[in-house]
This record gives structure tokens, C-alpha cells and sequence, in this order.
């Protein structure tokens, strides 16, 4: 109980305060917001993977009815070509600029008009004609232009006599994993609407963090940050790809410039597709060496991922190698290869996801080989301290995970021989997999109003894209003043609130909860005095520390059980259990559901996804969701997460976040599953019929019949 | 734009009447949310694949971003805007909000007037292809397997389908007990 008698509310399972929103139609979302005087803008996009613009003719377009003009190359306003992003310079943000073509899919026009259906039917009639030049999407980890990724997040890890361990071990797998192009696929596709008043520009935009946004948006224009405002209320998923500073915001802004009136760009499924981001094709050599009896003495992890040389990006894979489990020596290496591919971005897991897909996997296939449970495989080697670093770990409570994982899956029961059971036609598996997710804080802000009427205004700019963001820090805000929640009235998504964490990195709940609790206490010191309103901000800048003694992450252990019509090549999951190590659980509802929707994601990764290019075009050829499955209902069964007791000692109130980690171990765990039914290994994802599938004379399955 | 590229409709929607000029390539989705700002219905994909713009057209689940608003005259339309009665939440809706069915929320109208017309389908005895025995007269249990067959035309990328299967199981079972 708090100060006031009212029950804490950190802790307590609570519906989404927007939730009848939600239910009732009336939560409002980017494109559901009128706007008077409101013109509609129609993306065009490059259909060569590489070379120039020859030429857009518009007279035909510009004739149609209703048609307000065409924004292009040739008569878009300059932006600022040195504009950064993430990772630093990005040369894909300034779009409209120049004639030049590096991925199919780019932006190259703006077709405006009074109505969406006139700015699409001028947009089918612009002639645009290229000189195509040679174009290069053929990734691998041997690609001629492969490079040293960059080093943003630090070193990679080099401790111990990597070949002289490797030479002395009983056993050593040493194989390659890929993982494809993948794209984040959120349900609400990327719409902005821009105006501009008095040299201000105004958007309401569907992104992860608005505050970020308005400071590109800011460089990109060259105008003082003051002069943008952006929001973002109702956000209908992201996924990390509304991280990034999104065509359609910056298409929005430039054609409400030029046309001088509100302009909404609403981008199709298919352009989402195509020029929104996505999750870059990895390949990953994994070598392991160990002890007959398990113990791991060399671990080596090489990770090459694709990239645009518009931009830098980092696809982290090789951080399960530095801190997963114990050995005497850790290699960790990571390269970027540059090809006319749509720039990546971050998606749900970065580099965990595929990075997890491709270590777990040899870890298990040491299990394989040594003949022994891959369960105890992986406690046998937990490290007590950090492998690499030699740092303490803040909190570790994988081998908890492992341990009640097991025991509510049934673990002890498993026979560790692969192809041992069958159910009918079916064959049937189990697999385990682990996770270590880097947890922390970024700097956010937070203001704490305290009213007359008894009520707080509290205002943060996070983001609530389905994340329970809002409903999350309402209880922290409630405790932390000591009322109830009903007190509490929380404004979120606006960049004019002021710098905050955006909903990406697992970070964006912890940080802004970080925000406002150091507002409450400051606030607190002020409440003596009677009078009210009174006000209170805190930027928690200062306050980070950046080189904490300790390790921070957060642990999953997956469970998955398949099914395998070794005829069909169908995988299906029949089980799927994560228990999950993420510090103090704010509200247990919610966070179950992200980490179960997070496993699921995984779950489509390891048999669903995947996006096809054609080598001949360089073109996309699934850009809709009959060409790139995603799961649907019936691919997902019953999905059970559940917590052991953690508190992040690094954190005020214990907090960790959890957005990712749902998805990261689950590929692994399921791929584990389909050699344990099959007895084969797949180092590819996704786990679709054509890979699984095996000839008639190989899956002597009893039922089989024969077919005239 | 001439005469003959509109055409005068008249649409029914949550029990009011609505008499439109809509460009003949306008879809229902789009009628209802520019012409009606009835937005609600979402657009997820604009072509047939996602569920998000499920509404009832005469008690029928529809994709209303595959129909022509020109095709709906004189059609009875409920969106989710005309679900709950007078404020008052249906159980579904309920369920949903109480079990989590969701997280963003974008999916959302379109998950419950998708189960909405599914379970009338259901209730008439319209078999699934995981309907085992679809003989006439066999009332049909409704099965999680069932629901996870009917429901997945209705993608949701958040993945909250095990509490959307689960709010649709529970409000089904509240509403055959109250008769
Ligand atoms: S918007 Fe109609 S099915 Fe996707
Ligand atoms: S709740 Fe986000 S798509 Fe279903």
C-alpha cells in the first residue's frame, strides 16, 4: 500500500486504458484523423534496382482531373544531403533529390491531387523511363565488397587461443546458417499528414518515437528543431520499422511546402513493402568446440549481413557468442556487405533474432554430436561472470528459466534421439533454445503537473504502439506520487513534450517510467508548499550512467514442440513456452501479451518469412501478404510466457524491457524441434514445405499410400 | 470530373441512412471512412489479404476494401461503430478489452466484426475445412481449432491470436448461455 491507502499498481495485471478505444473503433490512428482542405499525395517508386532517371513525363497526369502536380527530382525543394540518422550519415533520407537509382522500390515522384483515387489513377499515368545500369543483390558472406561492419556498439570480442582451443576439442561443428530478407509487416502500413504554418511544420505521423523523428526532420529541412512538431497518438505497430524517418512523413512535408495545403501520404501494403525498410539477409558461420563431456572451450561466431550503401545499419548478430555461455576462448566477428538492396532497419530482435537463429542452433548441433541432452548442454557452460568482459552480470536468471521452462514443458520426459516419435503420419520434436537480450535506458524527459483539482498531468513523449506504453506508465506514474491511477493523466506522442526515449532497443517503457519516477520525486520536494498548480521536469541525461560495473540483460529460455508431415514438408508448432527473466514485470497482462506476440514473430520467422527477390530485376516479388506470410490464426497455437522473479539492480524500480525477446529465441527453439522430429538440420529459415519435404522412399511412413 | 465516373448511392450503416455521390471506384472502406468518417474500419492492405476492414454487409462478414461502395447500395452495413448498444459494450468487445486481444489495436474492428459474422456462420451450421462431420443436422462444437480456421483471413502482426481466440470462445459461450 502506498502513502494514500491505495494499492500499488506496479505488479497488478490491468486492462489498456485505451482498450475501449480500441474495441469500439473511436482510438484514432494517423489516417482516421480529417483534416480540412486536406490533399492526397501518391508515392512513385523506382522499378530499376540500379541506374538514373531518364526521364518522368507528367503531361499526361498533370491533365487529369483533380490533379494538383508532380513533385520530382526536378522541381522538389533541396534537402540536407548530410543529414544522420541512427547510424550516422543517411543518404536515403533526402528524397526527390537527384536522378540517381540504388534499390528498386526508392521514391522518386509525388503525385498530388484533390482525391486519393485521382492521385492514384495520375500516378499509373506518369511515363517514367530509366538507363538501367548493372545492379547487385547476390549477398554472401564472400561477396567481393564485404567489410568490417561498423563498431558502433563497441568492439567484437577476441579473448583466449581461439584455434588452439578449437584443435584441442573433442568435437567441433562448424557450420553455415542463413537467414533471408525479411520485412516488419505491421498491420497499420506508414501514413503521414504534414501542414506548415507560419515556418512551422506540423505532421501527424505513425512512427515509434516522435521527438526522434522531429529532430531528422529538423536536420533534413535545415529549420530549427523548435519548428517541428510531431505526433503520434495511435500507432498500429511498428516492429522497428517505424523508427526510421519514413517516406511518407518526408513526402508529406515537402508537397504541403510546395502545394502550400495540408497533404497526406498514405503509402499502399505494397509500398510498405517495397520502401519502408527491413530486416537485411544474414549469413553466419558458427564454429564450436567441446570437451566430450559438453564443456565448451572455443567458440567462434562470423556474421555477414546486407546493407545499402545509402546508410550504415548494424545487424547485431554475434552478441549470444560473447555472453551466452562460457569458454575459454570467444571470437565474435561481423561484416556488412553493400548491394542495391532498400536499406535495412532495425526489426523486432535485431540481430538477436537471426544472430540466436544461427548460435543456438550450433549449440544444439554440439549436443547432437556429444550425444547428450542440449539442455544440460547449455547449464553445464553458464558463465559466472561475463565471458568476454570478465564483468559481472547486474542479473542472470537464465538457468531459473531453464529449469521451470523444463519443468512445465515436460523436458524430463524427452528422449534426446532424433526421429523417435510418431503420431501417425507424423513425425514429432521438441527443442530448447536461450536468449540473452542487452537491456539499459536512453536519456528521456518527463514534466509532472500537480493541479488543483487533485489530479497529475504527467507528460512524456513515449510512444504506445501496442506496446502498453500508456497503461505501463500510468501505474508507474500512480505509484510514484502515491495516488491512485485515476489521478493520473498521461500525455504521450508529441515531440514538443520534449526528448524521450521512442519505442525501440527494449527501451522505451524503462525509459520514460526512469523519466517520470525522478519527476515524482522532484515534484514531491515541491508539493509542501500548498499552492497549485505546480510543475516539475526532470531529463534524466545526467543521470544515466553509461559505464555501469555490471552487465545488464534480460534471458529467455523457449520451448517448442512440432509436428513434421515429413510427406507435405508441413512443420506446425504444437507448443510453444517462453519463461522469460526481465526484471520487475510492470503489468503481467500486458507484458505476456507482447512476449507471446513476440514468440509468435518468432515462430513466422522460423517458417513463414521470407522476402524474394528476382535476380534478374533486382525487384521485390512478394510485396503483399499472399506473397510474404506472415502467421495467420491458424499457424498459432496455444503460447504460454511466463516470468521467474528478477529485479534489475540497475534500474530505480527494477525494471527491464521486454519488447524483443519474445521474438529472438524462438526460431532457434523451433528449428531444434524440427531436427529432433526429423532428424534433419535446417540452417535456412524459414522452415518452409519445399526445404522439409522428403522423397517418398525416405519417410517410410506407415500410412502412406500410393496415389494412381 | 463528369457525370458518369458518380453515382448517387444510398447506404444503411449502423441503422442510419446515408445518400452519397461516390466516385465508381471508390470501395466501401473508403466510402465509410472519407465520406462517412465512420474510420473505424482500417486499411491494412487495401487488397483482400489482411481482415482489417471487416464490416457486416446484411449480416455477412465482408472485406470492404473488395467492394465497391457502388455495389453496396442499398446494402445494411454495421461497422464497429454500430456494435456496442446505446454505449453499451457486446460481450465480445468485453472480452477483448479484458483478455488482451490485442495490442496496437489496428487489427482490431476487424477481428471482432470478423467473429461476429463468424459466429452466425457458425450458429447456421456453415461447415469450416476443419469441420469434421458437416452433416446438416449436426450441431457443430465450436473448437479453438475452429475459431484459429474461421478467424484467419483476420492477420494481426502483433500476434495477439491466443487472447483473441480465447475473448472469441468465452464471449461465444456467454451469449449461447444468455440465449
Ligand atoms: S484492408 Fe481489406 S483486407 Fe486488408
Ligand atoms: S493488435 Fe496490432 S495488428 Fe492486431
Amino acid at each position: 500500500m502506498n502513502p494514500d491507502g491505495i494499492t500499488a499498481a506496479v505488479g497488478e495485471s490491468r486492462p489498456r486504458v485505451e482498450g475501449r478505444l480500441k474495441v469500439t473503433g473511436s482510438a484514432h490512428y494517423v489516417a482516421d484523423l480529417p483534416m480540412p482542405n486536406l490533399a492526397h499525395g501518391w508515392m512513385v517508386t523506382a522499378t530499376v534496382s540500379h541506374g538514373r532517371i531518364r526521364d518522368i513525363d507528367a503531361t499526361d497526369a498533370l491533365a487529369m482531373p483533380g490533379v494538383l502536380g508532380v513533385l520530382d527530382h526536378r522541381n522538389a525543394r533541396r534537402l540536407n544531403p548530410d543529414v544522420a540518422h541512427h547510424f550516422g550519415p543517411d543518404r536515403s533520407l533526402p528524397m526527390l533529390q537527384h536522378e540517381v537509382i540504388e534499390y528498386a522500390g526508392r521514391p522518386i515522384a509525388l503525385v498530388v491531387a484533390e482525391t486519393p483515387e485521382q492521385a492514384r489513377a495520375a500516378a499509373a499515368a506518369l511515363r517514367v523511363t530509366y538507363d538501367a545500369e548493372p545492379h547487385d543483390i547476390e549477398f554472401s558472406m564472400n561477396h567481393p565488397a564485404v567489410r568490417p561492419a561498423s563498431t558502433l556498439f563497441g568492439p567484437e570480442a577476441d579473448t583466449g587461443d581461439l584455434e588452439a582451443e578449437l584443435a584441442a576439442s573433442a568435437v567441433v561443428v562448424d557450420e553455415v546458417y542463413h537467414t533471408p530478407e525479411e520485412s516488419h509487416s505491421a498491420l497499420e502500413p506508414h501514413v503521414a499528414t504534414a501542414w506548415w504554418e507560419d515556418g512551422h511544420l506540423h505532421a501527424l505521423d505513425s512512427n515509434q518515437g516522435p521527438f526522434g523523428i522531429s529532430q531528422v526532420m529538423a536536420s533534413l529541412f535545415l529549420i530549427d528543431p523548435e519548428r517541428v512538431h510531431i505526433r503520434a497518438e495511435h500507432v498500429g505497430g511498428g516492429f522497428g520499422a517505424k523508427t526510421v524517418c519514413g517516406a511518407q512523413i518526408i513526402l508529406a512535408a515537402m508537397a504541403a511546402e510546395h502545394f502550400q495545403r495540408p497533404v497526406r501520404v498514405a503509402l499502399t501494403r505494397r509500398q510498405v513493402f517495397l520502401a519502408t525498410g527491413s530486416r537485411p539477409p544474414t549469413e553466419q558461420r558458427v564454429r564450436i568446440g567441446a570437451d566430450a563431456d559438453g564443456r565448451l572451450r572455443a567458440v567462434h561466431h562470423h556474421a555477414a549481413f546486407a546493407l545499402s550503401p545509402l546508410a550504415e545499419y548494424i545487424e547485431w548478430c554475434t552478441e549470444q557468442a560473447r555472453t551466452l555461455y562460457a569458454a575459454p576462448a570467444i571470437r565474435t566477428e561481423l561484416s556488412a556487405v553493400p548491394l542495391n538492396l532498400l536499406p535495412p532497419c532495425s526489426m523486432r530482435g535485431p540481430g538477436a533474432a537471426p544472430g540466436s537463429f544461427a548460435f543456438e542452433s550450433a549449440v544444439d548441433e554440439v549436443a547432437e554430436r556429444l550425444q547428450i541432452d542440449p539442455l544440460q548442454l547449455r547449464l553445464l557452460n553458464q558463465p559466472v561472470v561475463s565471458p568476454v568482459s570478465g564483468r559481472p552480470f547486474s542479473t542472470r536468471r537464465l538457468v531459473q528459466c531453464f529449469q521451470e521452462g523444463a519443468r512445465r514443458f515436460g523436458w524430463a520426459q524427452r528422449d534426446h534421439r532424433p526421429r523417435v516419435r510418431r503420431e501417425g503420419n507424423l513425425l514429432v520434436g521438441t527443442g530448447v533454445a536461450a536468449v540473452a537480450f542487452i537491456a539499459g535506458v536512453f536519456p528521456s524527459a518527463a514534466t509532472i503537473t500537480a493541479e488543483a483539482d487533485g489530479t497529475f498531468s504527467v507528460r512524456v513523449g513515449a510512444t504506445d504502439i501496442g506496446t502498453g506504453a500508456r497503461t505501463a506508465l500510468i501505474a508507474v506514474a500512480a505509484d510514484a506520487l502515491g495516488v491512485g491511477t485515476e489521478r493520473i493523466h498521461l500525455h504521450i506522442g508529441d515531440s514538443d513534450i520534449g526528448p524521450a526515449a521512442g519505442a525501440g532497443g527494449s527501451r522505451g517503457t524503462t525509459s520514460c517510467a526512469f523519466a517520470i519516477i525522478e519527476t515524482a520525486k522532484a515534484l514531491r520536494e515541491k508539493l509542501v508548499d500548498p499552492a497549485r498548480p505546480v510543475t516539475a521536469s526532470v531529463d534524466t541525461t545526467p543521470l544515466i550512467n553509461w559505464q555501469p560495473d555490471e552487465e545488464r540483460y534480460t534471458y529467455s529460455a523457449v520451448f517448442a514442440e512440432v509436428t513434421v508431415d515429413p510427406a507435405t514438408g508441413e512443420v506446425r508448432v504444437r507448443r510453444l513456452l517462453g519463461m522469460f527473466a526481465v526484471g520487475r514485470v510492470i503489468n503481467p497482462l500486458l507484458a505476456r501479451s507482447q512476449l507471446i506476440g513476440g514468440m509468435i514473430g518468432g515462430l513466422s520467422m522460423a517458417l513463414h518469412e521470407e522476402s524474394v527477390r528476382d535476380p534478374i530485376t533486382g525487384r521485390l516479388v512478394t510485396a503483399d501478404f499472399a506473397g510474404y506470410h506472415i502467421s495467420a490464426h491458424a499457424d498459432v497455437p496455444n503460447v504460454e510466457a511466463d516470468f521467474v522473479v528478477d529485479y534489475e539492480p540497475q534500474d530505480p524500480s527494477g525494471f527491464n524491457g521486454l519488447g524483443e525477446i519474445g521474438n529472438a529465441g524462438t526460431a532457434a527453439a523451433i528449428a531444434n524441434a524440427v531436427w529432433h522430429a526429423t532428424g534433419t538440420r535446417h540452417r535456412t529459415l524459414p522452415i518452409s514445405l519445399g526445404r522439409v519435404i522428403e522423397p517418398a522412399a525416405a519417410h517410410d511412413h506407415p500410412g502412406a499410400v500410393s496415389v494412381a | 470530373m463528369s457525370d458518369d465516373t458518380r453515382s448517387e448511392i444510398a447506404l444503411r450503416v449502423n441503422d442510419e441512412t446515408f445518400r452519397l455521390a461516390v466516385d465508381n471506384r471508390r470501395t466501401l472502406l473508403d466510402a465509410l471512412r472519407e465520406d462517412l468518417n465512420l474510420t473505424g474500419a482500417k486499411k491494412g492492405c487495401d487488397h483482400g489479404q489482411c481482415g482489417a476492414c471487416t464490416v457486416l454487409v446484411d449480416g455477412q462478414r465482408v472485406v470492404s476494401c473488395l467492394t465497391l461502395a457502388v455495389a453496396a447500395d442499398g446494402a445494411a452495413v454495421t461497422t464497429i461503430e454500430g456494435l456496442a448498444d446505446d454505449g453499451e459494450l457486446r460481450p465480445i468487445q468485453e472480452a477483448f478489452i479484458r483478455l488482451d486481444g490485442f495490442q496496437c489495436g489496428f487489427c482490431t474492428p476487424g477481428q471482432i466484426c470478423s467473429a461476429v459474422g463468424m459466429l452466425a456462420e457458425h450458429a447456421a451450421g456453415w461447415p469450416s475445412a476443419v469441420t469434421r462431420d458437416d452433416s446438416p443436422q449436426r450441431a457443430q462444437e465450436l473448437t479453438e481449432e475452429e475459431v484459429r480456421e474461421r478467424m484467419s483471413g483476420n492477420l494481426c502482426r502483433c500476434s495477439a491470436y491466443p487472447s483473441i481466440v480465447r475473448a472469441i470462445l468465452e464471449a461465444s459461450a456467454r451469449e449461447a448461455v444468455a440465449g
